[in-house]
């Protein structure tokens, strides 16, 4: 029984991971501007195109930093183009905007790719095979939930003990009394775009090494569940959402091992809604200690 | 030459002008109090020179210097502190948290300890919750931390919104005692209240604020002892 598990349970893992690393961009921007950002899955997708084209012209040692400055460098400009001058608008037209953003990146990949997938190159040391009990998997299943862990702590060592960090707990309840401190909330906010989006990168990097093939609309779907793992574990909160996108991983895979493959991704949709309904605020939602 | 120096300051919100061209001066090492009926404009005045709403016209002058076109940032740089409405500390910060962010543009950190210390001992009370989340004080509480935070910028001139609202006479009292401490630290110390009375009684000088203008100011003791100011903010009725 367990046998025949191991696989799932280990690909459950390793792609749990993997929506972690996206879903800490989707909570990290939303505590602070409270804006879902719908184009962070687009962001995850570039970083996959940045991989495809840089191997191209570059040694892989040097490609893989590459990406992960160029992902930065697109989720900074894409707040301070679309997001930035919208600060002080109803919070209804960023989010439009940040839809706008994402099909702009979209349209705008597949003009640059003609619409073809793209193979992602194979990085050696992750698609290396290794024997885990009775399992045969990559190395990249190993890696993944080991280097999420570690990037998930530091991130949360940063938050609570830094000055940046403690800027970013300010910036997130009042941006006005931030101010009157001589906190600059342009640049906190860029700092989680810039964070939110290096994490991204070193997902895609993990990600595509299961699934090689690289299309625009590649990171809707690792998108989308990263959004419902980041609600599951309580939008906001940064160790909610790794344990949400574990959750949703190794379910997925779980329902997969049962024969239900078909369903895998009906499954994490209908936990949005049961969760929706039942707790709002995630498994570890935002207290309030408010005091009027 | 005065601390503060504001000139026909005019500001408008949504086409209406909330601030019809007000001029006050605060001197340094004085509190001044502007007082006045809600709406009349007061906290508009202490938005504007924080650099938190922009003026239409006029020009708000810092030791001798232009301030009016700098942002809240540059505004807190030269020495401007404020304690805003509602007290506003970060709730999800400890106590200590809130008190370094006060401290956040500042690179002296010998002289950051040495600050923290002295609102401990300015505020006991603190320094005991030290550890607590800032949500979880009580009203009073938080608005000596806000006084603290504000302390922390080191600022020359220090302002304050309502800092008695909502809270128990008792308790408004140790508040004022606060506010005189400070000014016998030097601090320059601008006031706004809706507890006239207080206000008169701590303050060297008063402004009279009434929708969007200045209308009358003095020492707190010859506006204490103006009939119109008696009978429109100190809730006596003239007698006839």
């Amino acid at each position: 029984m367990f046998d025949t598990l191991l696989p799932y349970l280990l690909a459950g893992v390793s792609v749990g991971g993997q929506y972690a690393l996206i879903a800490v961009g989707y909570t990290l921007v939303y505590g602070i501007l409270r804006l879902i950002n719908f184009a962070h899955g687009d962001i995850f997708t570039a970083a996959g195109f940045f991989m495809v084209y840089l191997v191209a012209s570059v040694p892989l040692p040097l490609a893989i930093p590459l990406v992960i400055i160029l992902t930065v460098v697109l989720g900074f400009v894409v707040e301070r183009v679309a997001y930035k001058p919208l600060r002080s608008a109803p919070r209804m037209s960023i989010m439009i905007s940040a839809i706008g953003v994402s099909y702009l990146l979209q349209n705008l990949m597949w003009y640059v790719t003609g619409g073809l997938a793209k193979q992602y190159p194979v990085l050696p040391g992750l698609s290396q095979t290794i024997q885990i009990g009775s399992a045969t998997t990559k190395l990249v299943t190993i890696v993944t939930p080991i280097l999420t862990i570690a990037l998930v702590v530091a991130l949360v060592m940063l938050i609570n003990h830094t000055k940046i960090g403690m800027a970013m707990r300010a910036v997130s309840v009042d941006f006005e009394t931030s101010q009157l401190m001589g906190i600059k909330i342009n640049n906190v906010i860029s700092v989680t775009f810039i964070i939110g989006s290096a994490m991204a990168a070193i997902g895609s990097l993990l990600y595509f090494t299961n699934y090689t093939a690289v299309t625009p609309t590649v990171g809707a779907m690792p998108g989308l569940k990263a959004f419902v793992a980041a609600v599951f574990g309580g939008i906001g909160s940064i160790p909610g959402a790794m344990i949400g996108a574990l959750i949703i991983g190794i379910c997925e895979n779980l329902i997969k091992a049962a024969g239900w493959t078909a369903f895998s991704d009906a499954f994490t949709f209908a936990l949005l809604i049961v969760v929706l309904l039942f707790r709002p605020t995630g498994l570890f939602g935002e207290k309030t200690t408010d005091k009027v | 030459m005065s601390l503060l120096k504001v000139t026909d300051l005019v500001v408008s919100y949504g086409g209406i002008e909330a601030l019809k061209g007000i001029s006050f001066e605060v001197e340094q090492g004085q509190i001044v109090t502007l007082i006045g009926a809600n709406g009349a404009g007061k906290s508009t005045t202490l938005r504007t020179i924080s650099g938190l709403v922009p003026p239409k016209d006029g020009r708000i002058y810092f030791e001798g210097r232009d301030i009016t076109d700098l942002n809240t940032q540059k505004i807190v740089e030269t020495g401007i502190a404020m304690v805003p409405e509602g007290r506003r500390v970060f709730a999800n910060l400890t106590v200590l948290e809130n008190l370094r962010i006060g401290a956040y543009l500042r690179k002296d950190k010998e002289a950051i300890e040495e600050d923290i210390n002295y609102v401990y001992d300015l505020f006991p009370r603190l320094k005991e919750r030290s550890w607590q989340l800032a949500g979880t004080l009580s009203g009073g509480e938080q608005q000596m931390l806000a006084v603290g935070r504000a302390v922390m910028t080191r600022p020359k001139l220090i302002m304050m919104d309502e800092p008695s609202l909502g809270l128990a006479p008792l308790v408004v009292k140790d508040i004022f005692k606060i506010i005189e401490t400070l000014k016998g630290t030097g601090m320059t110390v601008l006031l706004i209240e809706q507890n006239a009375n207080a206000a008169l009684h701590a303050c060297d000088y008063a402004y009279v604020m009434e929708t969007g203008r200045i209308t009358t100011s003095g020492t707190g003791e010859e506006l204490l002892a103006s009939e119109a100011i008696q009978e429109a903010y100190l809730g006596k009725t003239s007698k006839s």
